[in-house]
């Protein structure tokens, strides 16, 4: 019964907001081309479906490749600056300045280096996956207890098995927290680069249709981002709760 | 064998922090004879885990010397043969209840001792665990975790055992039951047991020897042999008359001490 409520609950909410959307938006005189009905967006997807697919695939391929190698660097650079103390003390406050500059006074510089393609809106996915991700995973990596530690010393373990065996496990819980929420904020820096110039992509669509009036397609591209995220998010949570399976205590 | 397990002499120990040191124990004076069982009593924070930790080489002491098995802490502690199981049972959440009581065989690189086979599962059996070695510790409870501690630290033969409040945090049923398998494991391995409680009942009741330690400053107040009033492989009944005056005599001492 209560398993049955609490699928059925969310369901019921999200229904009911459709449904109200569906059926008394055009009865409160809001024009169509400001908020069109859900059966219109829908209808976006099976009449324009070329559309819709050759702009999700750029988006989808540079939130992708932006988060692999923003997460990958920045859990790389969190091992380097974890391990070394005066790397960390050397660079860590290079790194802490470069995260203050906003990420669209940046895009510019890496339009000029990279040009309007696909890699510099992977490069702005990256860079905006990397920050949050190399402080929770230098976190991690010193999230293991001192008996833990002690243990590691009393075994005389090296720096190598204690980073395998102890470290980087104990880093996991705290990494894949920040993945969770890199999987929003990389669809979210494709779609930001695709923005200040480029001629397919999610954010391209939205920035077109905006100007053109086509609010379904706006909608509808809206959808498909948000649908781009859930996914990643799935997909993040599913290896998670792989991996982290026995992690409680 | 010859030699004492451990031996202390005029040992200051303590934390040294920048070019500040606060000596937490001082002249310590101390022969721990092989194969023999000592619990340690004090008031909390008068150093007891400290002194452990001088002895698995986790700290380095002031001044003074100790020696372990004749050796350097450092030496004794390459060689595996110091074993130290903590309060909290500290497994690895990650690994099954095999793979933690192996974790030993996996670190230390060429220091590690590999593990002849059916060893896990003899002290699977020795500690009451048959049927769990695929679980995780998650999937236990207190007492079995600590057992599985109690097993990982055992799995080198070490010849020192360091036991810091191993049982603080388990009731009294599960402790009791612990505390005689403790014994039984000591006296099939000989192994020098070094024992820390709280509880001045399990001082009494698991030693030959008892130490109580004195804080401001912290310091040896008595060392007092227990084997005239045990058997001769020290077993003692919890209700004998003479086990409950001593416990009453130390309960007092330490009174003084706190
Ligand atoms: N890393 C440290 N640096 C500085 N001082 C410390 C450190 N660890 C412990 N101390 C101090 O050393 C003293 C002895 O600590 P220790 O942990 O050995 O006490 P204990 O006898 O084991 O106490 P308890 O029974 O509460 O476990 C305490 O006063 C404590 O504050
Ligand atoms: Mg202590």
């Amino acid at each position: 019964m209560s398993r049955l409520t609490s699928l059925a609950a969310p369901v019921f909410g999200a229904l009911s907001i459709l449904l109200a959307w569906q059926f008394l938006l055009p009865l409160s005189g809001v024009p169509a081309y400001i908020a069109p009905t859900p059966t219109k967006i829908l209808s976006v997807f099976f009449s324009q479906t070329e559309l819709i697919l050759s702009n999700f695939t750029p988006t989808a391929i540079e939130a992708l490749a932006g988060f692999v190698f923003g997460n990958t660097a920045a859990v790389l650079f969190a091992i380097i600056f974890a391990y070394s103390k005066f790397i960390r003390q050397a660079y860590f406050p290079v790194v802490l300045f470069f995260n203050t500059i906003p990420i669209l006074a940046l895009s510019p510089i890496i339009i000029l280096i990279f040009g309007l393609g696909m890699t510099t809106k992977i490069i702005i996915a990256a860079i905006i996956c990397f920050f949050p991700t190399l402080v929770n995973m230098i976190r991690g990596l010193g999230s293991a207890t001192h008996n833990e530690e002690e243990l590691f010393h009393v075994l005389s373990a090296n720096k190598f098995e204690t980073f395998m065996r102890l470290h980087f496990p104990r880093s996991l819980p705290m990494l894949f927290s920040s993945l969770r929420i890199a999987t929003a904020t990389a669809v979210i820096g494709a779609i930001v680069g695709e923005w200040i110039g480029a001629d397919k992509g999610l954010g391209a669509l939205i920035i077109r249709a905006t100007f053109n009036y086509q609010s379904d397609q706006l909608y509808a591209a809206i959808v498909a981002a948000s649908f781009l995220s859930i996914t990643l998010f799935a997909i993040v949570a599913a290896v998670e709760a792989r991996v982290l399976r026995h992690h409680s205590q | 064998m010859a030699g004492a397990a451990i031996e202390a002499q005029g040992l200051n120990i303590g934390y040294r922090n920048g070019a500040k040191t606060a000596t937490v124990l001082s002249d310590v004076n101390l022969t721990v004879e092989q194969g023999e069982f000592l619990t340690i009593l004090g008031p909390s924070g008068c150093g007891k885990s400290t002194l452990l930790r001088v002895v698995a080489n986790l700290l380095e002491p002031l001044d003074g010397t100790i020696s372990v098995l004749g050796e350097s802490p450092a030496a004794i502690r390459k060689k595996r043969e110091t074993g130290f199981v903590f309060q909290e049972a500290t497994l690895l959440p990650w690994r099954t209840v095999r793979d933690n009581i192996r974790l030993p065989a996996s670190v230390g690189g060429r220091l590690a001792k590999p593990i002849p086979k059916g060893r896990v599962n003899n002290l699977l059996g020795l500690l009451g665990l048959e049927g769990l070695g695929e679980r995780y510790p998650s999937q236990l409870s207190g007492g079995q975790r600590q057992r599985v501690a109690i097993a990982r630290a055992l799995i080198d033969e070490p010849r020192i055992l360091l036991m810091d409040e191993p049982f603080g945090a388990l009731d009294e049923i599960t402790r009791d039951r612990l505390n005689d398998e403790l014994l039984s494991i000591w006296r099939a391995t000989g192994t020098t047991i070094l024992f820390v409680t709280h509880s001045i009942e399990e001082a009494v009741y698991l030693g030959q020897r008892i130490m109580v330690l004195g804080a401001n400053p912290g310091r040896i107040l008595n060392l007092h042999d227990l084997t005239p009033i045990k058997t001769a492989d020290n077993t003692c009944r919890r209700e004998d008359p003479a086990i409950v005056s001593e416990i009453a005599a130390q309960r007092a001492l330490l009174a003084q001490a706190s």
